[in-house]
């Protein structure tokens, strides 16, 4: 691993030099718990209806599904930190903050249509936005757009599996929902945390 | 096989390229979001195991036709109702999603109960909120994109009753 040496990791952005805001790292959460009793549950019915070569099948199935993302999810990581590295965070809370009005929202929007890759990609990147300023609203319409008009999945599942002509439509449809979720995020956020945990920047 | 091996080339062509600009702010800056990379993907590789191998069980024990019988050619706002909660409910990847999507088009389903069915199933389908963006993101930030994501399979299907068939 790491050796113990002395530089502290990234301070080298502008005047930044505070620890960087926290990209959450929870170690064993109870989401993980939950979805591990989710799936042993799972395993135990599948084993009474299908006995051990059927809980057999679906692990070698799911391993090799497993080694063929793994290298996009270490990808996706990658991204994410370079991102959150690269992302002058005064700019960012500035254009992606709560302050950022209908703006911040399209360039949320924009930001998950273009963004390639799945959600191995779409989620680490959400996560570092939200570490460097991006309030929940943009960060939405982030996620919300990724997963709605992104063309990643369209392209390489829906088109070949509901055809062109739905999935064309369906994405006209979804247009304005990415902005209309962000605001939605950004109205309830605010009358649920009335006063925002974050610093005020440029007072 | 194409498409995914074109979203590799997109999806690895970034990393070089936010690598690069990362490069040029000067070595150190490089460095440590490569570390930092490195060891988000070592602290989430266990929970990523977890869901993609166990998510075979959870889709073996919600047979699909369970899904597809929910999204029947019943009409109007309890037929998209319905087709919301079986959006949520689906389990496995987007073939599965999509697969029961057509059969339900094909069977009769109608039009905006099946964009709305596509639609919640795109935003939250229980399976990749557990799998995938729970363990990337902060629990609080993704049951507050759930819980506002609710309103809008719903918005989605009124859309398709005003503007029509494709």
């Amino acid at each position: 691993m790491l050796e113990p040496s002395p530089k502290d990791p990234a301070p080298a952005e502008d005047a930044e030099s505070e620890p960087r805001p926290g990209r959450v790292r929870k170690p064993i959460g109870w989401s993980t718990i939950i979805i591990a009793v989710l799936v042993a549950v799972s395993a135990g019915l599948v084993w009474r209806r299908d006995g051990t070569d059927g809980v057999l099948d679906i692990l070698t199935h799911d391993l090799s599904l497993f080694s063929g993302i793994l290298p996009r999810v270490l990808a996706g990581c990658l991204l994410g930190a370079f991102i959150s590295e690269i992302l002058p965070h005064e700019k960012v809370s500035r254009s992606l903050g709560p302050k950022s009005g209908l703006m911040g929202l399209l360039i949320g929007t924009a930001f998950g249509a273009i963004l390639p890759g799945g959600p191995f990609t779409a989620y680490p990147v959400a996560s570092a936005l939200l570490a460097v300023g991006a309030d929940f609203g943009a960060t939405i319409a982030m996620v919300v757009s990724w997963t709605l008009i992104g063309y990643g999945r369209a392209v390489a599942w829906e088109i070949p599996i509901m055809g062109t002509d739905f999935t064309l439509w369906r994405i006209v449809i979804s247009l304005p929902l990415p902005v209309l979720a962000g605001a939605l995020g950004r109205f309830v956020y605010i009358r649920l945390y009335p006063k925002p945990l974050a610093k005020d920047d440029e007072s | 096989m194409s498409a995914a091996l074109l979203i590799d080339i997109l999806l690895w062509g970034s990393v070089l390229g936010v690598g690069l600009i990362a490069f040029r702010r000067g070595p150190p800056v490089f460095k440590a979001s490569l570390r930092e990379g490195s060891m988000d993907f070592i602290n989430i590789v266990p929970r990523i195991a977890l869901g993609v191998i166990g998510s075979g069980y959870i889709a073996a024990i919600i047979p699909q036709e369970v899904i597809t019988g929910w999204l029947g050619p019943d009409s109007g706002w309890p037929g998209v109702a319905t087709a919301v909660i079986a959006g949520a409910a689906t389990p496995g990847g987007p073939v599965v999603g999509f697969s029961i999507g057509t059969v339900a088009l094909k069977s009769g389903g109608g039009v905006p109960q099946v964009v709305a069915y596509v639609v919640a199933w795109a935003l939250f389908a229980f399976q990749r909120v557990i799998l995938w963006e729970i363990p990337f993101m902060p629990a609080r930030f993704v049951w507050f994109r759930c819980a506002v994501s609710v309103p809008f399979p719903f918005v989605a299907a009124a859309i398709a009753m005003v503007i029509g068939k494709p």
